[in-house]
């Protein structure tokens, strides 16, 4: 089977509007949570991390539009493909898109996939993955799919997120967002902050860099808003991407990590199952907040960094561990030599997905 | 090869109170639902076939529209203005009805919810085909339910499956499916 590749990346976050800055600003143990009061009309204040809205609107698009279209010119231009070509595809990964806006404005997702599209004057069809909070690394699966199914030489893959009142007054009805700098798998973690981000994947066919090799979507077939105490469907697709590799392959294993009681612990759980206790695991919800449609592809983006730099990114905000399996989380920078990764989601839906990627050449 | 094993439809407009209770009648978490899950679980209802409730990973959940859940979005954004509420809040997620359908039929394969344009078959049946590819899904629930509001929709769906013996899944026999 041919290998999908990625060959051009791209991140905008409050940290940077590059791979390179938003890694370098990781590697700092920058972030840019902070308390909000007022935002977006809220009656009650939370901890994010947002994206300068003056800075990247663009007039006549909204700010979520306006970051969805860079992410991908800057991803497009970096690959060096012809976006305009019928054999590029454009998978689009969102949960909320326009949302912020439905007083005012037709904010079906569908549209904001045909802007994207039309921007590069590509003629198919738009897709958009909206598959909750595993949306980016499901829309990379389908990218994968996509070139694999045959008909498209590229697929550029980008996940965006805007916060907003529904968003933000929907995470606190449900008693979800914690009050200060999230704390992944920490014991003292208490909830999840919401961020802002895009990010895009330009997917190809190669030999060298980065592959994509392969991923997997599990249900917990258990509850709509609550993760599975067995961890079942994180398992199962853990237990998929593990038939292609070692543990021993692992550089690490890229959590979720939201700083939710229930998530994390139910993580721990999957990766004592899948056999992954003395692999390494770092979160990134510390540093970025939770960027919803966004982080599959910027978490995948950055653990990609680190591997490239032989490093093991820090877990910003844990200090000890809260979870009842004792996972290997790593609180701060260290070195590998290892050249693969495991990517880890879960979602409302009962949704869960992995992704193993794996550096050009390294042998199985 | 895909194969056409079973499909279902609701017409525009039917009360689907009255449709659960006479089809299904004992699950009563369909009362929670929003009007697009509704109609994804009652349609999986009809495609389950035997036997059920028994887990099993090598059954997807995919579900297409072009509303996602934006029907549902307008309810939850009018509570907002006195008291947001989290139980509409938690179906303003486009998937929720992949989960409805898992957790209803203990479906443990992938789910995934697409958002597309409008419904072009082509494009429908290349995405359903694409995930086939994993090598451990054997059969689906697929499915185009389109809540433009509670009552305005479209909703079909299928129960497809790799070299079954049904028709071929393809354009010609989905329109011959769809148009029955």
């Amino acid at each position: 089977m041919r290998k999908v590749v990625c060959i051009g990346e791209s991140i905008l976050s409050p940290l940077g509007a590059t791979p390179a800055e938003n890694f370098a600003a990781v590697c700092r143990g920058e972030s840019a949570l902070r308390r909000y009061e007022g935002m977006f009309g809220c009656r009650e204040p939370f901890v994010a991390s947002l994206m300068d809205r003056e800075r990247w609107t663009v007039p006549g698009r909204t700010f979520f539009d306006s970051i969805v279209i860079e992410a991908a010119r800057r991803a497009v231009d970096a690959a060096g493909i012809d976006p305009a070509s019928p054999r590029t595809g454009f998978v689009l990964s969102t949960i909320k898109g326009n949302i912020e806006h439905i007083d005012t404005q037709d904010v079906t997702l569908a549209v904001s996939a045909r802007r994207l599209s039309d921007t590069f004057g590509n003629p198919n069809p738009a897709v958009v993955v909206s598959n909750a909070c595993i949306s980016g690394l499901a829309a990379l699966l389908q990218g994968r799919r996509m070139l694999l199914g045959g008909g498209f030489d590229h697929v550029v893959v980008v996940g965006a997120e805007a916060q907003s009142r529904f968003i933000v007054t929907g995470f606190q009805s449900l008693k979800a967002l914690s009050e200060a700098p999230c704390k992944p798998f920490d014991v003292s973690r208490d909830g999840l902050n919401l961020g802002e981000a895009a990010a895009a994947v330009v997917l190809g066919f190669g030999e060298d860099g980065w592959e994509l090799v392969d991923g997997a979507v599990r249900n917990d077939a258990n509850h709509i808003s609550g993760p599975s105490r067995t961890g079942e469907g994180s398992y199962k697709a853990l237990r998929y991407v593990l038939r292609q590799c070692y543990p021993e392959e692992l550089a690490f294993v890229n959590v979720h990590g939201t700083s939710t009681l229930y998530n994390d612990e139910m993580e721990s759980i999957a990766l004592e199952r899948a056999g992954l206790l003395d692999v390494p695991v770092n979160a990134l919800k510390g540093t970025f907040g939770h960027t919803m449609g966004a982080a599959g592809i910027l978490e995948s983006i950055l653990s990609m960094r680190s591997v490239d730099a032989g490093l093991i990114l820090p877990t910003r905000g844990f200090s000890e561990l809260g979870v009842s399996r004792p996972v290997r989380v790593s609180a701060s920078m260290r070195r590998t030599v290892k050249q693969a990764f495991v990517k880890l989601l879960s979602g409302f839906g009962g949704v869960n997905g992995a992704l193993l990627f794996r550096k050009g050449g390294g042998a199985c | 090869m895909l194969t056409i094993m079973r499909f279902a439809s609701i017409p525009g407009g039917t009360d689907l109170t009255a449709l659960y209770r006479a089809t299904v009648g004992d699950y009563p978490k369909f009362f929670k639902m929003d009007t697009a899950c509704k109609l994804g679980f009652l349609l999986a209802e009809q495609l389950a076939d035997e036997p059920r409730f028994t887990s099993r990973e090598d059954r997807a959940v995919l579900m297409f529209s072009t509303c996602g859940s934006l029907c549902n979005d307008r309810h939850y954004e009018e509570s907002v203005k006195d008291f947001p509420s989290p139980s509409l809040f938690v179906y303003t997620l486009p998937n929720i009805i992949t989960g409805e359908i898992a957790i209803r039929n203990k479906y443990e394969g992938e789910t995934s919810a697409y958002v597309l344009e409008r419904f072009e078959p082509e494009q429908f049946i290349a995405l359903v085909e694409q995930a086939f590819q994993d090598g451990v899904t054997r059969s689906a629930v697929c499915g185009w339910v389109d809540a433009r509001a509670d009552d305005d929709f479209t909703a079909f769906a299928f129960l497809v499956e790799r070299d079954g013996p049904g028709k071929e899944f393809n354009v010609q026999n989905l329109y011959g499916t769809v148009n029955q």
